[in-house]
């Protein structure tokens, strides 16, 4: 694990704080969820490599583990960009043409959803309802709710940030 | 245990307090639908076929978890009950690949018996499905999950009883499925073919790799000489396909079937168990003579192998070096026979039918070809050959030819009960106590190495030595009893460990039971009778008094262990890494 997505060569010392982070769960009751929060929290998502760390150490079954980051949707397989799109597809937003927006996000930075820009700067995903139904269609961006937003408004939104 | 008294359906029955309501209704005759549940593998109330009304309940109960109580009125046939259950029928059905006149399990099939039962007529519901990939890749078990209703028996064998876990329900919602992490495919995790989820899944969301296809092209040249060779457990269980009760051996109808079919030459696999239990039981004397590696453990089962290559590898070294009957019986064929025969070896092909899908596996390691020619052409299992008896139309009840072919024709009754749990064991125990330690023995029932508890354990006093041997079958046995080796707190001299939970009559090849049979019955031991039963009707009862046997080492291999039965009957592991990068 020495190589970060980036490419560049770097020296990783998130494989000792990950140790760390199973030291502290072990032999506890329910140890995985928080571990592999830790853990999303130390990576930015959740790697292979990781699971299957996690899983010898804990003596978890690799495909439970897998299951359970599959199950929770606060949990990544994929690297997350530096910045976070999510588009609501409630049903609110849904029937407000939600789905032009997703489209219009995919066809400008060139990602699928639950993909992420090579420069790791966007990462695309579709979320469930984010309770904010009055503002349809919504879309988070870290923490920045848009609301009522149209698809021609997607390309000056990407660029703000792309500037940043 | 303390009893006590409910009622279901107006009846009156009495039954112990930690029953459930479907163990009451079953002990008063009355059948409740289920779909999830399987006796004591996966009893987690998930699909709510079974659900009943019981009075001072609010909502319907699921009757398979559902504990009795005294006092208790359980109603399972009210209006409220029956649309409730028809229901949750008619959603399961909305995203299901109905193709039941293309599907494996078309006639054994838990959810096309229950849409019968319950009497749909019209599915009210079309709901949103995407077709998903098959996933075909592993030699052995074929998963679609497009047939999948997540009833997770499958998960509860792989993961709590076989402790292999490599499949589990991955995603939510309408997303749920049942893979392997990754979307990987079966044959990149270490699953080890068990095909034990096969024998739990009530649809055809799982099945056995199918390889008929290549036994009819084989039957169809006219330049191949074509042997079908058959494990023990075969006769125990293949009746079942044709509607013979359970536990009925069908030797007979299984060798005429197989002659109908084609096959110039039909051999008993039992033959090679003997052959067997002749190495492996100097294997054993000489390992304890001269210090070797012990425990021995035996290698006859391929699930087992593999599991201990990925998971054991400190163990590799007490693995037994003999290869599988299977193996050996095909390494002999292409030598031995050949030459007697006069046939080329090239020109024969072997058709191993087994109750294992692990044995697809086996066939095709790669130094499996000992001959110059691999052992073993193609390993169909028994469900695939009573496909194809059925498909060509074969009478199953003619039982005309009783005798397997000549010159391989003999096998002992050690050789028969190597289809059960502790069979291998026990042959073991009759030749090394008698031949190999030159103590005659009286006794021939090793009877504590019998039955279906999950570990069993003897102490055999011979001659010079005493022998302790443990059986466990299962792979989460098999894991408890190594785990306890590995502890330093238990020393035998010799273990027998079988992949399948009652070793190869409840193999992951045989005829499938649906849990409304299974789960009230023990099938290993029923299917297990047919084998002791023959054992003990057999005239020759021990490896080394088998006629043909005697035979072999005396025309071809000189003696048990010598160069050329090393050359031909034994192999060697490799360890495997679990998930490879
Ligand atoms: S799994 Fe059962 S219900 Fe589904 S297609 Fe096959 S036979 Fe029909
Ligand atoms: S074949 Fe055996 S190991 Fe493989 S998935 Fe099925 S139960 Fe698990
Ligand atoms: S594959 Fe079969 S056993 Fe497994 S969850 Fe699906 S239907 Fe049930
Ligand atoms: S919930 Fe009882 S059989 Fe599924």
């Amino acid at each position: 694990m020495s190589k970060c997505s980036c490419g560049q060569e770097v020296k990783d010392t998130r494989e000792e704080k990950l140790e760390e982070i199973i030291a502290k769960y072990r032999g506890t009751k329910g140890a995985l969820i928080p571990v592999l929060h830790e853990a999303q929290e130390l990576y930015g998502y959740l790697p292979f490599d990781v699971q299957r760390k996690i899983s010898e150490e804990l003596n978890i079954p690799l495909a439970e583990i897998y299951g359970v980051i599959t199950f929770y949707t606060q949990f990544s397989l994929v690297p997350k960009g530096e910045y976070r799109i999510q588009v609501c597809l409630g049903t609110a937003c849904y029937v407000k043409g939600a789905g032009h927006i997703l489209d219009k996000f995919k066809e400008i930075l060139g990602i699928d959803v639950g993909g992420c820009t090579e420069d790791g700067k966007f990462s695309l995903d579709a979320c469930r309802c984010v309770g904010a139904c009055g503002l349809a269609p919504v879309v988070m961006i870290n923490d920045t709710v848009y609301g009522r937003l149209k698809p021609t408004e997607v390309e000056g939104i990407i660029e703000k940030y792309r500037n940043e | 245990m303390e009893m006590v008294t409910l009622t279901i359906d107006n009846k009156v029955v009495q039954v112990p307090k930690d029953y459930t309501v479907l163990q009451a209704a079953k002990e008063a005759n009355i059948e409740i639908p289920t779909l999830c549940f399987l006796k004591n593998i996966n009893e987690i109330g998930a699909c709510r076929m079974c659900v009943v009304e019981i009075k001072g309940a609010k909502s319907l109960q699921a009757a398979c978890v559902y504990p009795v109580a005294d006092g208790m009125e359980v109603y399972t046939n009210t209006p409220k009950v029956r649309e409730a259950r028809k229901v949750t029928l008619e959603l399961i059905l909305s995203n299901h690949d109905k193709n039941c006149l293309a599907c494996v399990r078309n006639g054994n099939c838990e959810l096309q018996k229950l849409a019968e039962q319950m009497n749909i007529r019209d599915l009210e519901f079309e709901g949103e499905r995407h077709k998903l990939p098959l996933d075909d890749f592993s030699p052995s078990v074929v998963r679609d999950p497009n047939k999948c209703i997540l009833c997770r028996r499958c998960v509860s064998m792989c993961k709590e009883v076989q402790t292999v876990a490599v499949i589990d329900t991955v995603e939510r919602g309408i997303e749920t499925i049942v893979s392997p992490v990754n979307g990987k495919s079966l044959s990149e995790v270490p699953c080890v073919n068990c095909g034990q989820c096969i024998t739990v899944c009530p649809v055809g969301a799982l099945r056995e790799k199918d390889d008929t296809e290549k036994v009819w092209d084989a039957l169809a040249n006219d330049d191949l000489h074509v042997v079908a060779v058959t494990a023990p457990a075969i006769r125990a269980a293949l009746g079942e396909e044709f509607g013979f009760p359970i536990g009925t051996p069908v030797t007979a109808n299984m060798i005429t079937a197989l002659k109908r079919l084609g096959f110039d030459k039909v051999f008993d696999v039992d033959t090679a168990a003997d052959l067997t239990i002749m190495e492996e039981g100097t294997e054993l004397l000489n390992r304890i003579k001269n210090g070797g590696k012990l425990p021995l453990i035996t290698s006859c089962s391929p699930g087992w192998i593999k599991f201990c290559e990925h998971n054991y590898p400190e163990f590799l070294d007490n693995l037994s070096t003999c290869k599988s009957p299977q193996q050996m019986f095909g390494a002999l064929l292409k030598t031995y026979y050949a030459e007697k025969a006069g046939i080329d070896p090239a020109k024969i092909f072997i058709v191993s039918i087994m109750p294992c899908t692990a044995k697809k596996f086996e066939v095709k390691r790669p130094e499996m070809n000992s001959s110059g020619y691999p052992d073993i052409d193609v390993a169909i299992t028994t469900r695939e050959l009573a496909r194809m008896i059925k498909e060509a139309g074969i009478d199953f009840s003619d039982a005309t030819e009783k005798h397997f072919d000549d010159p391989m024709g003999d096998a002992s009754g050690a050789g028969v009960i190597f289809g059960a749990t502790g069979g291998v064991m026990e042959a073991a125990l009759r030749t090394v106590a008698e031949v190999l330690e030159g103590t005659s023995l009286e006794k021939l029932d090793y009877t504590e190495v019998r039955g279906t508890e999950g570990i069993k354990e003897a102490t055999v006093q011979l001659n010079s030595i005493t022998i302790k041997a443990a059986v466990a079958h299962g792979l989460g046995n098999a894991r408890k009893l190594l785990d306890r080796v590995k502890a330093g707190e238990a020393d035998y001299h010799f273990i027998e460990i079988m992949a399948c939970p009652g070793g190869c009559v409840t193999g992951g090849g045989q005829p499938i039971q649906p849990s409304r049979v299974r789960s009230w019955i023990n099938l290993m031991a029923e299917r297990a009778k047919a084998l002791y039963t023959e054992d003990k009707n057999l005239p020759i009862r021990k490896s080394h008094e088998n006629p043909t046997i005697k035979k072999l080492y005396a025309e071809f291999f000189g003696s048990p262990g010598s160069h050329k039965a090393h050359e031909l009957l034994h192999t060697h592991y490799t360890a495997r890494e679990n998930y490879p990068e």
